[in-house]
């Protein structure tokens, strides 16, 4: 397919604004010479139906939850509804711009201090900021109200933040960009945090321990309350990563089971769309003595009116500029208010409930890592299939591209060799759950009888596997003429005007 | 391929010490080159700089990680290879002569006692790859992939 | 109220297959005492009817102002969005879609990015661009940790004319570079040069905006200069519009250009989701934060598109990363993308034109009111500053007659009491302009 600048031909584009008329006083005249460009920027000219032609082409070559399964552990990928979509682009929301006086936009505040507490009240914490625009974000924020905590109670020695091994990479990045050390603490035999390792590493230098529960191998931790405990009476803090929410809203919280700190991804369990890689969004709710570092501002009601409130003098300042990622609060809160709390908890349930039973229909074909009920993921171990067939994980996860399935998440998390970790979510059918265990089985077949099919795969896409080695050496990340590139054969159905060019 | 009259250290650098011009050459060896796979960038000190035994005086790159290069002596830079960054195949082909990396001027070539001789790191190779298809092993004991494959 | 597809019989085969008697079985791992006992207490379920009613309630509770009627700028820019934007962009294979990690299944999102890096650096004049970022509060972050980085150098310099917003984002998060920060103040309407020259000395970088908060134009070939000298990389956060009729901050010496993304086809959205954009120089690409999407061939030779040097990113550096990024904003990208491909060169010159016409308009229309004065003699792309009486009051007034009248600067500038900072854009008219001189020469009575 070709890219935009290959469609383009000078005065091909739609006008959308009326001509210059001959009182209109020349923009350029206004501006000092020496500040304009001398040649336009080299966008494309295509006109409308080509646009239109263009982007519904690139519509078709891309896996979405909407055409597609998607079973990315870490990830859930469920269900993004319609009526979050319909809401957020209501232009009593959409058009508000972000420094209107808070007297005109007291429903937007509405909305987002209750929120706020539906998400205090789910995380079992007692206040939460929207403003961070992402997991990463939220876990920055987090490590800052720690460390602005322990440098209050003149705790500056504290430098170091515990990390499981089977953590997700933002966690430790998230550690040294807060200006903390990682140590690392090993997984024991059950896939659960060592605790002999734990005590071994925790110290006066121990500011806090980062954790996702259910952690990253799908396993709610056994000794969460032991875990906790001991890293308090270290004298440090527990964050916890929400990315895995979706197993335990309802069931348990985490202000509960010990832990001071966490963030939410909204783009994970609350629905809001993954867009291709974003925008996500990721509030932190806290305990009481946390609030005041809280990221200002801070949303008060006082009577029946909302305002923002800047007057926080202990807070770490702002992480984004406005208040956060508000189409995705919009968003998060209508998936909320639709579900109500037995909603909110079903959703738990299903999720858990459909990835054990996956996970019953393949253990008798693929090596489970930690084989007993999981939380709502699992992580298969393909080292079997490695060793005896050369079939790696890649491999097979290129060939569900060719069964119409996106692959699972693979070889993460690194304690895993050969991982694959499947995570259904709770709104996909049994239907769905049989079709893609067939697929896997299937291609766990074809690993003995035909395995160069599979190393070779996909091949029904609309591109064989692709280069990376090439594309990082001499990286080329925006078009040029001439490209390195042979330009793509002529697509079909553009015609044989198209090919005169 | 690999030489006898280097040193070589645990994480897989190799050097070559000219007695005369008191000056270490340093690269990696054949084994981590095989270890990092498809390579796609390294990045390398200036001369000048001062580097530390056992502290990272580079990085090298493949597609899906990212390695340091760890200085197996004291000194300052003296001269770098301009030509590698350029073509990392060399590192593949000629990992030993044309690939190498840095020269440094030692500050205490007494350390160079603590390097290993190609022998020693052969055995080191061994033991460790053992180790680790022990604790690959030790994994896979109780499963034979007769039972899943 | 859910979107479950298990009906009890579904629950019943499968809790079978699975070999335990209830789904509370599989909640077994979680210790008793830390059990949710009760509903959690949150507003009961809504369906879609009444959840409908209650949303246009909360709508209806916020305030729209009409397009022309908008004189507010400040970061945040009120431009028309051709219809196709929303129809494009609102398919669900867009929405709903993945990160890319799989690029054979995800031709169609690298390509609409690699678009986007393509005009980003087409607009800015660099050479590489990534995949987008939150928005230009942490564009401009990563930008000077990408300065200090590169030249080891700890002191950031700063113009006190880059957005507030904006100041306020890198001074929470760049706590951790262990620098300093070097606040230039703006004296009139722009950052003072020679100023500048001073604080350059061992700086990591010097950062400007153009155009400025206040609406300026400022010299970034001058600043590229000063900063080269200095042994300084030369930071600009621009305004894409702006690029269409602005020498691109590439041309002007710049290593690094950032930028919001929400003035090209973005809703105003009370903030966000937005698209920050960072871009620089090829020598910086390694050093580059965030997702980029690269060009390869396939095992076919077919040309394809891919997420390139990940081993910068997170997932792979963990701890040495220099950035802890996972996610950019592709779908808000996306909306950037079609809108400056539906545009093109000359229907984006139109918008900056337009706007830049009606800025000059209003400012020389307003000069002539009583009572208001134009106090800096500084060149200007479409917003200003004006001064005027009982600004917040005068605000007040023109919001009853329907206006949203600008930003009272006194919040973020201290010395600039009763000044307004005024924006129009190609949606006033010149009717709206009128009207609008009209009601502020009546509201400052």
């Amino acid at each position: 397919m070709k890219t935009i600048f290959e469609k383009s031909h000078p005065g091909r584009s739609t006008a959308y604004f009326a001509a210059a008329g001959p009182d209109e006083k020349s923009a350029a005249s206004l501006l000092p010479a020496g500040a304009l460009r001398a040649t336009p920027p080299g966008l494309p000219e295509v006109s409308e139906l080509e646009i239109v032609r263009h982007f519904t082409e690139l519509s078709h070559r891309t896996f979405s939850i909407d055409g597609n399964f998607y079973p990315l552990g870490s990830c859930t990928m469920k269900y993004n509804p319609k009526i979050n979509e319909k809401v957020a682009a209501m232009p009593g929301f959409a058009k508000l711009h972000p420094l209107q006086s808070e007297e005109t936009v007291q429903g937007l505040l509405e909305l987002m201090w209750s929120l706020e507490r539906m998400l205090a009240e789910i995380a079992g914490m007692d206040a939460v900021t929207l403003q961070p625009a992402a997991g990463a974000q939220g876990e920055l924020t987090g490590l800052l109200l720690i460390r602005s905590h322990h440098q209050e109670t003149r705790q500056d020695q504290r430098k170091e933040i515990l990390i499981p091994d089977s953590a997700h990479g933002t966690n430790p990045a998230t550690a040294t960009l807060s200006g903390y050390k990682t140590v690392s603490v090993r997984s024991d035999e059950r896939g659960g945090i060592d605790l002999e390792d734990l005590k071994s590493k925790l110290s006066v230098r121990t500011a806090g321990m980062m954790i996702t529960n259910p952690s990253t191998l799908g396993l709610f931790e056994e000794n969460i309350q032991s875990i906790a405990d001991l890293v308090h009476k270290a004298g440090g803090l527990v964050y916890m990563d929400g990315a895995n929410m979706n197993a335990i809203q309802g069931k348990a919280r985490p202000g509960d089971f010990g832990i001071d700190v966490m963030h939410f991804n909204l783009h994970k369990t609350f629905s809001t769309p993954h867009g291709g890689g974003g925008p996500g969004s990721g509030p932190v709710a806290c305990k009481k003595f946390l609030e005041p570092y809280l990221p200002v501002p801070r949303i008060q009601k006082e009577g029946t009116a909302y305002k923002f409130d800047f007057g926080q003098p202990k807070s770490i300042g702002k992480v984004k500029a406005f208040w956060g990622n508000i189409g995705m609060h919009i968003r998060a809160y209508t998936y909320i208010r639709f579900h109500g709390p037995e909603g909110v908890r079903r959703n738990a349930e299903h999720a858990v409930l459909n990835a054990n039973y996956l996970m019953s229909r393949l253990k008798k074909r693929f090596k489970v890592a930690y084989p007993r009920i999981c939380m709502h993921e699992f992580v298969i171990d393909n080292t079997p299939y490695a060793k005896k067939t050369g079939v790696r994980t890649l491999d097979m996860a290129k060939r569900l591209l060719d069964y119409n399935f996106h692959p699972p998440t693979i070889y993460f998390p690194l304690i895993v060799h050969e991982a694959m970790m499947i995570e259904p979510t709770e709104t996909e059918s049994r239907e769905t759950l049989d079709a893609f265990a067939a697929a896997l089985l299937t291609i766990a077949d074809e690993a003995k009888t035909d395995p160069q099919k599979v190393k070779t795969a996909p091949h029904t896409m609309p591109v064989k596997r692709l280069d990376e080695v090439r594309a990082a050496k001499n990286p080329n990340v925006k078009w040029c003429t001439p490209c390195d590139a042979p330009p793509p054969p002529e697509d079909p159905g553009t015609g044989p005007a198209a090919s005169a060019d | 391929m690999r030489p006898d009259d280097y040193k070589y250290s645990e994480s897989h650098e190799w050097i070559k010490y000219n007695e005369k011009k008191k000056e270490a050459t340093i690269g990696i060896t054949d084994y981590a080159v095989k270890q990092l796979a498809d390579l796609v960038h390294i990045d390398l000190p200036k001369v000048g700089d001062n580097v530390e035994q056992g502290a990272p005086f580079g990085e090298i790159e493949s597609v899906k990680t990212v390695a340091d290069l760890i200085a197996p002596l004291t000194g300052k830079i003296i001269e770098v290879n301009k030509e590698v960054g350029g073509d990392l195949d060399t590192l593949k082909e000629e990992p030993f002569e044309d690939g190498w990396l840095v020269r440094i001027k030692p500050s205490d070539p007494a350390e160079l006692e603590s390097l290993m001789t190609k022998k020693e790191y052969e055995e080191f190779l061994e033991s460790s790859e053992e180790g680790e298809k022990e604790e690959k092993g030790k994994a896979d004991e109780d499963v034979d992939e007769d039972d899943f494959v | 109220m859910d979107y479950i597809q298990n009906t009890p019989a579904d629950a019943a085969d499968m809790l079978k297959s699975i070999g335990v008697g209830s789904v509370d079985d599989l909640f077994a791992a979680i210790p008793e005492a830390v059990r949710l006992k009760r509903p959690l207490d949150i507003p009961p379920a809504l369906p879609e009817q009444d959840l409908l009613a209650h949303l246009q309630a909360l709508a209806a509770r916020n305030r729209t102002f009409d397009a022309g009627r908008c004189f507010l700028g400040a970061g945040a820019y009120n431009h028309f969005v051709p219809a196709v934007v929303d129809a494009l962009f609102s398919r669900g294979e867009f929405l709903s879609a993945y990160t890319p990690y799989q690029a054979e299944a995800s031709q169609g999102t690298l390509q609409h990015i690699f678009e986007f890096q393509t005009m980003i650096c087409e607009l800015t004049g660099m050479d590489v661009a990534n995949a987008s970022h939150y928005d230009g509060g942490t564009a401009l972050e990563e930008a000077v940790a990408m300065a200090v980085d590169h030249t080891e150098r700890k002191k950031v310099v700063l113009s006190g004319a880059v957005n507030p917003q904006y100041r306020a984002v890198v001074k929470s998060l760049f706590k951790h570079l262990g620098a300093t920060l070097i606040e230039v103040a703006q004296v009139r309407g722009q950052t003072p040069v020679a100023t500048l020259r001073e604080a350059a000395q061992d700086a990591a970088c010097i950062v400007m905006q153009n155009p400025n908060f206040l609406g300026g134009i400022e010299d970034l070939s001058a600043v590229s200069e000063i900063a080269h000298a200095a042994g300084a990389l030369s930071i600009a956060s621009v305004n894409p519009v702006s690029l269409a009729l602005l020498k691109s901050p590439g041309d002007c010496g710049c290593d690094i250009a950032v930028g919001e993304g929400q003035p090209l086809g973005i809703e105003m959205n009370f903030g966000g989701p937005w698209a920050g954009f960072i871009a620089a120089k090829k020598q910086f690409i390694r050093g580059m934060p965030g997702r980029i999407v690269g060009e390869t061939l396939d095992a076919a030779g077919q040309r394809g598109f891919t997420l390139t040097l990940q081993a910068r990113e997170q997932h792979i550096r963990r701890e040495k990363a220099s950035s802890n990024i996972c996610t950019n904003q592709a779908l808000m990208a996306l909306r950037a993308t079609i809108y400056l491909e539906t545009l093109g060169p000359a229907g984006l010159r139109r918008v900056a034109e337009l706007s830049v016409v009606r800025a000059h308009e209003l400012a020389a229309k307003l000069a002539k009111v009583p009572g208001v004065k134009i106090p800096f003699q500084v060149p200007f792309f479409h917003e200003f500053v004006a001064e005027v009486p009982h600004a917040a009051q005068t605000l007040a007034r023109l919001q009853e007659k329907g206006f949203l009248g600008g930003l009272h600067l006194q919040g973020a500038f201290r010395d600039l009491r009763d000044h307004l900072l005024l924006c129009c854009t190609e949606r006033n008219s010149g009717a709206d302009v009128d009207a609008f001189v009209a009601a502020l020469a009546e509201a400052v009575k």
